[in-house]
This record gives structure tokens, sequence and C-alpha cells, in this order.
């Protein structure tokens, strides 16, 4: 256990002591949730626009996590030798990726905590002001499943792009996915050929899930399963298969 | 132990007509060596010439396409797991988490070993207790490289290995990491290191591999390098024009005399050695002439035979830059001096 609890000690320290990643993870979400539910200018829907927000920006706050934080992270530990180095050590791979998987669903897990807690402070109302209910358990799931597919993601970049085109990528691609993902603006809004695009996103069918699930109390549909799981195993693999440590 | 005998004991690695190939490049070529408990073995040679690769072969990191390689009796790659636990490597360049500090790192290796060294006396060795928590790309190149070694010598490993292990630190620098091997050394450990300088090749190890574009050109202590390369002659400057055949005839049987350039001479001796009684015969005519010796010289450094090794094997076919800087100054090492 020993290697583990310090190897995860040692990533949570990196993610908490890294003022990009605090900013990204926790700094974004919660400054776009204070800010466009103040001022209205995002088309968010008849509601109060914090019903809207609240889980598109759970959603959110995932991808920051487990695409661009692990990411980043990981490509830059591949640019400067790390992982290269530990893997002359008895630490191991499965062990590394453990202490990773550990440090990044406690980020997520505080993440939730904050966000949710400035949510209801800002009048949130989960499951939707008829009161049917959160399906907190549908939600979790969805969420899970959008960290594996986005840690997939960013770890397939990490391991096969050079650092700074990495950091590049990744934050263009986080840009590209927060317009499409549905998070803060409803695809509805979007022509019909984007909105094609971005329905088979992990992004959109995340956010997608947890507005039904968090906001209005309905189930995840069918759609949106389908393209979590297949995110979910397709990205991984290929991130297994392409990743050069060196 | 000082009976054992070193030849039959299982040496701690083994390179065995080791090929390594990137695509259609051989930078490895059929290089055999062995390293053993208690011994430094310096891979010496000009930048790409292949020790990186050599010593990545044994860490694990690079297939061979042909021959084996063995540490400790294990495949490095097959038997990864049971050997790294065993084994101390120092990289080239980086390897560290840039944000920690060296203290954080250290403490973060130290967990990986079942049996590790305690960190923070490590760091007062490499002399880094300073600057215990400054962030390793804060850190002077001399301060990585230590730091560096500190990380390799943290699991108590049985063979150490060293990728230009003085490149970029500073003399003083040098002198901690020269001592830290040669203390390791003593402990038995084996220790692989590569260099491109020959100052630290003669300094540290006790047997020098000259590899030079994959190819092994010698191997062997510095000193025996240094005699193997030698031809047995004498060189000594003095007044030109000196009777050369009446000094050979006093030197004995066999003996020749040149004057290479004027005021330059070699003496060849019958049986081919240069023994100081020689030296004293050459020392005592020169006296009973009055004649100023300017210089004299019986053998040579290893400098002198890795450049008489180099250009003699390596001058078949020329490559880029630096081996021809290379020849260039093995000419200017073996001019007289005027």
């Amino acid at each position: 256990m020993r290697p583990l609890t310090a190897q995860l000690r040692a990533e949570l320290t990196m993610l908490g002591t890294n003022g990009e990643t605090v900013f990204l993870t926790l700094g974004i979400p919660v400054v776009f949730l204070w800010f466009f539910s103040a001022v209205h200018v995002l088309p968010t829907g008849s509601g109060h626009p914090v019903d809207f927000l609240v889980p598109g920006i759970l959603a959110l706050a995932v991808m920051s996590t487990a695409m661009t934080a692990l990411g980043i992270g990981t490509g830059f530990e591949r640019g400067y030798g790390v992982l290269k180095r530990l893997g002359a050590t008895p630490l191991g791979r499965p062990r590394l990726l453990t202490a990773k998987i550990i440090a990044i669903i406690a980020v997520e897990l505080l993440q939730a905590a904050v966000l949710v807690g400035v949510g209801l402070a800002l009048g949130w109302s989960p499951g939707g002001p008829g009161g049917a209910g959160a399906l907190v358990g549908a939600a979790v799931g969805a969420m899970v499943l959008g960290t594996v597919a986005f840690g997939g993601v960013g770890l397939l970049l990490a391991g096969t792009l050079k650092p700074l085109v990495n950091l590049a990528v990744v934050n263009g691609l986080f840009v590209v996915l927060l317009l499409l993902g549905g998070m803060l603006i409803p695809l509805g809004k979007l022509p019909g050929w984007l909105a094609g695009v971005a329905k088979v996103l992990p992004a959109s069918a995340l956010a997608d899930a947890l507005h039904g699930a968090l906001g209005h109390g309905t189930a995840v549909t069918t759609h949106d399963w389908v393209v979590l799981v297949v995110w979910a195993v397709a990205a991984p693999v290929a991130a297994g298969l392409a990743f050069r440590w060196e | 132990m000082s009976e054992v005998n070193v030849t039959t004991r299982r040496p701690a690695v083994v390179c065995d007509g080791v090929v390594i190939r990137y695509g259609d490049t051989v930078a490895i070529d059929h290089l055999s060596f062995e390293g053993h408990a208690g011994e430094v073995v310096a891979l010496l040679g000009p930048n790409g010439a292949g020790k990186t690769s050599t010593v990545e072969a044994l860490e694990g990191y690079r297939r061979v396409s042909e021959g084996s390689v063995r540490v400790l009796g294990l495949d490095p790659r097959r038997d990864h797991d049971a050997l790294v636990p065993r084994i101390g490597v120092m990289l080239q360049k980086g390897g560290i988490y840039p944000m920690l500090g060296p203290a954080q790192v250290l403490h973060l290796f130290a967990a990986y070993y079942h049996d590790a060294e305690d960190p923070d006396s490590l760091l007062d060795l490499v002399g880094l207790s300073a600057v215990r928590r400054t962030p390793w790309r804060r850190l002077s190149g001399g301060e990585q490289q230590r730091l560096a070694l500190a990380l390799a010598l943290v699991g108590k490993p049985s063979v150490l290995f060293l990728d230009e292990p003085t490149a970029g630190v500073d003399p003083e620098g040098r002198i901690v990491v020269r001592d830290i091997i040669a203390e390791r050394r003593h402990r038995g450990i084996c220790v692989i290191l590569t260099t491109h300088e020959l100052s630290e090749a003669e300094r540290l190890a006790d047997r020098v591999v000259i590899i030079d574009r994959g190819r092994m050109l010698a191997d062997g202590t510095p000193s025996a390098l240094a005699i193997g390369t030698a031809d047995g002659s004498i060189r000594f400057s003095t007044d030109p024009g000196i009777d050369t055949a009446g000094l050979a005839l006093t030197m004995g049987e066999g003996a020749t005399v040149e004057e290479e350039r004027p005021g330059s001479y070699r003496l060849r001796c019958g049986d081919g050695a240069s023994t100081p009684a020689v030296v004293a015969a050459l020392a005592g005519w020169l006296a009973e002439r009055d004649l100023a010796v300017g210089d004299l010289r019986t053998g040579q450094s290893l400098e002198e035979a890795y450049l008489a090794i180099t250009a003699s094997r390596g001058a078949t076919d020329p490559p880029a830059s630096e081996p021809s800087e290379r020849r260039h100054r093995a000419g200017r090492a073996r001019a007289p001096r005027p």
C-alpha cells in the first residue's frame, strides 16, 4: 500500500498546488456558475438559469478534471521523462494509473460538493421546481462514464503528442467541447448540422444526461447512455494501444 | 572475500553480442562486455556512439535485435518486475517531477522500495539539504544531476546505471559524485556509467569500454588501454643533431634511435620494453654530454590511447562533424611539441 498511498499523495499535491489546475477545475466552473446565474445572457430557457447551469457545469467540471487536468499533467510528466524514470522503479504502471484515477475522483468529489453548494446558495432546486426529485444514481453513473471517457481522451493525447502540442490541443478541445457540449448553450441553439455532430460527443451526452437527471428529474435517454458507454470503452482502449511512455 | 575468484563469480551485468537497430540504422553492432560486483565500468565514446542505447538496453527500455543482455542474471524486459527493485537508474536528462522539491521526490521514491535509504541523509550526502523544498525546475543543472543520482541510490541497488552522471555538474559537485560512486563501488555495487569525458573515465572506472558508432573499440583497465596502444618506445627532446647511432649502440642490442623532427627523438629498445633501466641509461648518456632534456615520455595517457584507438579504427567511414573533429585532435595530440 505504501507505494500507492505515497503516489496518491504526490498526485494530489501536484493537482492542489498547481495554480492553473485549481483555476481550471474550481475557478472556472464556480465563476461560470455564479456569473451566468447573475447575468442572463445565455439562452437557458424559461426557468431559473441556475437550474440549467448547475447540471451543465457539473459536466464541465468532470471534463476539466478527467480530460484537461489529467491530460496536461500526464503530458508534461511524459515530456519531462518522469514516466520513463518511473518505469525503472517498483511503482509499476497499474499503481501509477490507480493513483491518478483516485486523485481525479477526489478532485471531482470536491468540485461536485462546491458546485452543488454554490448552486443551492444561488437558488437551485434539484429535480426541477415541480419537485419530481433528482435522479442522483443516474447522474453519478453518467459522471463515472464521463470520467472514464474524458480520462481516456486526455491520456490518448498525453501519450501521443509532444507536451506543448498536447497542452494546446487539450485546451482547445476543452473550449470546443464547452461550446458544443450543451453545458452552457443548449444544443437546440446550434445549427442543425453542428448539433448533429455534438450529439455523438461525450460532452453533450454527459451534459444532457445530467440536465435530465438533476434538472428535470427525467430518465437519461438511451442515446446518451450509448454515447457515453462507447466513448468510455473506445477512448481508454485507444489510449492503452497508442500511449508511448517516452 | 578476497579468496573468491572474480572470473568464477556470475557477472552482475552481461552484454553478449548485442545488436540494436532503429529501423535500418544499426545503433549497436555486436557489443559484448561484462560488469562485476564492486566494479565501475565506464562506457566511453563521443556523442552518438551508442552509449545511451547500450545502457537503456540494460535498463530494459530498449529491445535488443540480436544477442542478449542480463542484469543480475535477469532479462531486463522479461523479468522487469523482479529486476527494478535491485537497480538504480539515472537518466541522461530529466525524469523528475518539475514541481516537486528534492525532499518530496526522495520521500516519494523511497516509498516505492521495501528497503530504502533514509531520504534525509541522502539529501545531505548529495548536498541538497539547503534546497530541499526548491522545485526541481528551479534547481541548477548540477543540483538536478545530484538529485537524479540520489534517486538512483534510494532503493539500495545492487547495480547502478548512470548516464553521464557528471555532465553539467560544477567541479565541487563532480567531487561529490565521484566520491559517492567510489563509495558504492567499495560496498560491492556494480556501477555502469557513460561518459564522453576521458578524465572522468580515467578517474572513476576500473574498466573502460570504448565505443564508437555502435562498435566496441577497446575494453580494459585505463592503464592497460594506455599501455596496450603504446608501442614500447621512449620519446624525448633535447638539442638537435645528437649522435643517434652512438646512443643506439649504448642502449644495447637491437635499439634504434630516430630523430623524428629536429630535436625530437624516438628510442626503440631491442626487447620493446621501456624499463626504468633504459630510462636511466638514456638519462646518463645525455648527462655525460651535458644535454638538457626538454621532454621525456615512456607511456601514454588514456587520452592518447583513446585518440589513437578511435583514430586508427574509426578512420574508414567518415561520419558527421564530431568524429572528424576528433581525428583532427588526434593528429594534434601526436604531433611533437615545438
